[in-house]
């Protein structure tokens, strides 16, 4: 605790590091996601097929598969991220298929009766009844990505990992301690965050609060 | 104004035996209420949504208002029909006004009109606007959501109105309230309406002519008394239980069937119908009350006189 109070710019900077990839790495993976997940929901067979690659790359270790990108992307924050993606791209794109395959028919089809183009289709009436529960993939996703970021600090990339690694290799209890802390609220935060997003979301909510 | 014409309108699905629709040619009369009625694959729903270009037709042409409902982008065409749908359909992340808002904001009306056309819509399907404006649909009962599905289908002031079993999945005796509703608010608006139905009773109740409909083919299209008393063949008969005199008294009103009021008229005690009413009340209220003859009321002033004998006289007489 005490590392963690005598160092608030140390901290600070690998705090902003984590964030970023993190960030990043979100905004990149619902940005591969959503245009995957509805190609899904349009053509109901590649389901099967892109969800098995995907499910396959999860199970991959996370070390491993940086490792492997590092000839590709560089000993750097690119190759973190871009493994980060592939890890989230299975919980995103299953949150967004369910959501949007959970859609009542009857609701589209009078959507649709009534003149709505698809743009206004999508906007108006599936983004809204998706958004719940793809906040909720949002927010799975990122609590793994933190995770996963700590190991960046191996790959050159920085982030609160690197208080653990340094702390494992000088045999400093408090700078994991301060790592470890750091990184639990971070996740705790960031999940509490969307947590509030998602139930905001809700149409179902929103009606018994009424 | 309002008409809807089929002309020789056939839709084939692929990897299906027969074509869903074949040749079908009818023309529906402006302010008309035509019931499709049809066991179900025959058709019924496959050429409703034809008129509003869910489906396209293989070959034939639909018309609206003379119109060729090719020429129209679909969008455009779908607003200006109102859609009600057998399990309503509503958005159930937007509360009833914004519901019923939808094909307004379409139309891009100005937002106090929008506003005002809400509850003047929620109004005419009974439910008290300040009541219901800003529920959601979760907190409504089935037949209130299918009236914010008929307002919202009312809502762009459409003069055609297609509607897929809208009361199928209602219990029975709120679908004879909306059934009456539907009589009530139809004679108000005079739209010309589609109505798809598999059920005979509500087919007769509704419709000012039935389209009867087997393995997408029109087989009688005809005015509900016509489809009774004269089916064009056994499946008609069939389907319509044309041999219930019961079913075609509901059709016959009091007024065609009664006696003039004689001179020396004194109403006594009488048990009373009203001209407007049909037949198979009539004959209902004979038999209840055991009275020989009952008195024919129009607005409260006595009309005629109606016995169980002329009821069995004009209904013999119908069926020649």
């Amino acid at each position: 605790m005490g590392y963690l109070l005598n160092n608030p710019g140390e901290i600070g900077l690998l705090l902003w590091q984590h964030l970023r990839m993190t960030s990043i790495t979100l905004i990149i993976a619902i940005a591969v996601a959503v245009p995957i997940a509805s190609l899904i929901n349009r053509y109901r067979w590649l389901s099967v097929p892109v969800m098995g690659t995907l499910g396959v790359v999860y199970t991959i270790p996370s070390l491993a598969l940086i490792i492997f990108l590092v000839p590709v992307f560089g000993l750097n924050a690119t190759s973190v991220i871009v493994a980060m993606v592939l890890y989230t791209q299975v919980i995103l794109v299953r949150n967004l298929t369910v959501g949007l395959s959970g859609i009542d028919p009857a609701v589209l089809e009078a959507s649709r009766g009534m003149g709505m183009s698809p743009w206004q289709r999508w906007w108006w009436v599936q983004v809204p009844l998706v958004l719940p529960v793809f906040v909720a993939g949002v927010r799975i996703a990122a609590v793994v990505a933190i995770a996963i970021a700590t190991i960046g600090a191996k790959f050159n990339a920085g982030g609160l990992g690197q208080l653990l690694f340094d702390g494992i290799q000088t045999n400093r209890i408090d700078k994991i301690w301060a790592g470890s802390i750091t990184v639990a609220v971070l996740a705790f935060a960031i999940n509490a965050l969307l947590l509030w997003l998602e139930r905001r979301s809700s149409p179902t909510r929103k009606a018994q609060t009424e | 104004m309002g008409s809807i014409q089929f002309e020789q309108v056939t839709l084939e699905f692929s990897g299906m035996s027969r074509p869903a629709v074949n040749q079908v040619s009818c023309e529906v009369a402006s302010g008309e209420l035509v019931v499709i009625l049809g066991p179900s694959g025959c058709g019924k729903t496959t050429l409703l949504k034809m008129v509003n270009r869910l489906y396209e037709p293989t070959s034939g042409r639909i018309r609206i208002d003379g119109q060729d409902i090719k020429r129209l982008k679909p969008t455009k065409l779908r607003q200006k029909i109102g859609y009600v749908i057998q399990q309503s359909g509503l958005f159930p992340h937007m509360t009833v006004a914004d519901n019923v808002a939808v094909v307004p904001k379409l139309l891009k009306w100005p937002q106090p009109q929008i506003q005002a056309r809400v509850d003047e819509l929620l109004q005419l399907v009974k439910l008290p606007p300040t009541e219901y404006r800003d529920r959601y649909p979760a907190q409504l009962s089935g037949g209130q959501q299918q009236r914010v599905g008929i307002a919202r289908a009312l809502a762009g002031d459409p003069a055609y109105m297609l509607m897929d079993e809208p009361f199928g999945a209602i219990d029975a005796i709120t679908r004879t309230a909306l059934q009456t509703e539907i009589l009530r608010l139809q004679q108000q608006l005079q739209k010309t309406i589609l109505f798809v139905s598999h059920d005979v009773d509500e087919a007769l109740r509704l419709g000012d002519r039935i389209l009867v409909m087997n393995a997408g083919k029109i087989v009688q299209f005809d005015t509900p008394f016509n489809l009774l008393t004269q089916p064009a063949d056994p499946f008609v008969h069939e389907l319509l239980g044309a041999d219930d005199m019961v079913r075609q008294l509901g059709l016959l009103t009091v007024n065609s069937a009664m006696m003039a009021l004689p001179d020396n008229y004194q109403n006594g005690s009488k048990p009373t119908v009203n001209a407007v009413d049909n037949l198979r009340d009539a004959l209902s209220l004979i038999l209840r009350t055991g009275a020989p003859e009952l008195s024919v009321v129009d607005q409260d002033k006595p009309v005629g006189l109606l016995t169980l004998e002329h009821i069995r006289s004009y209904a013999a007489e119908a069926n020649r």
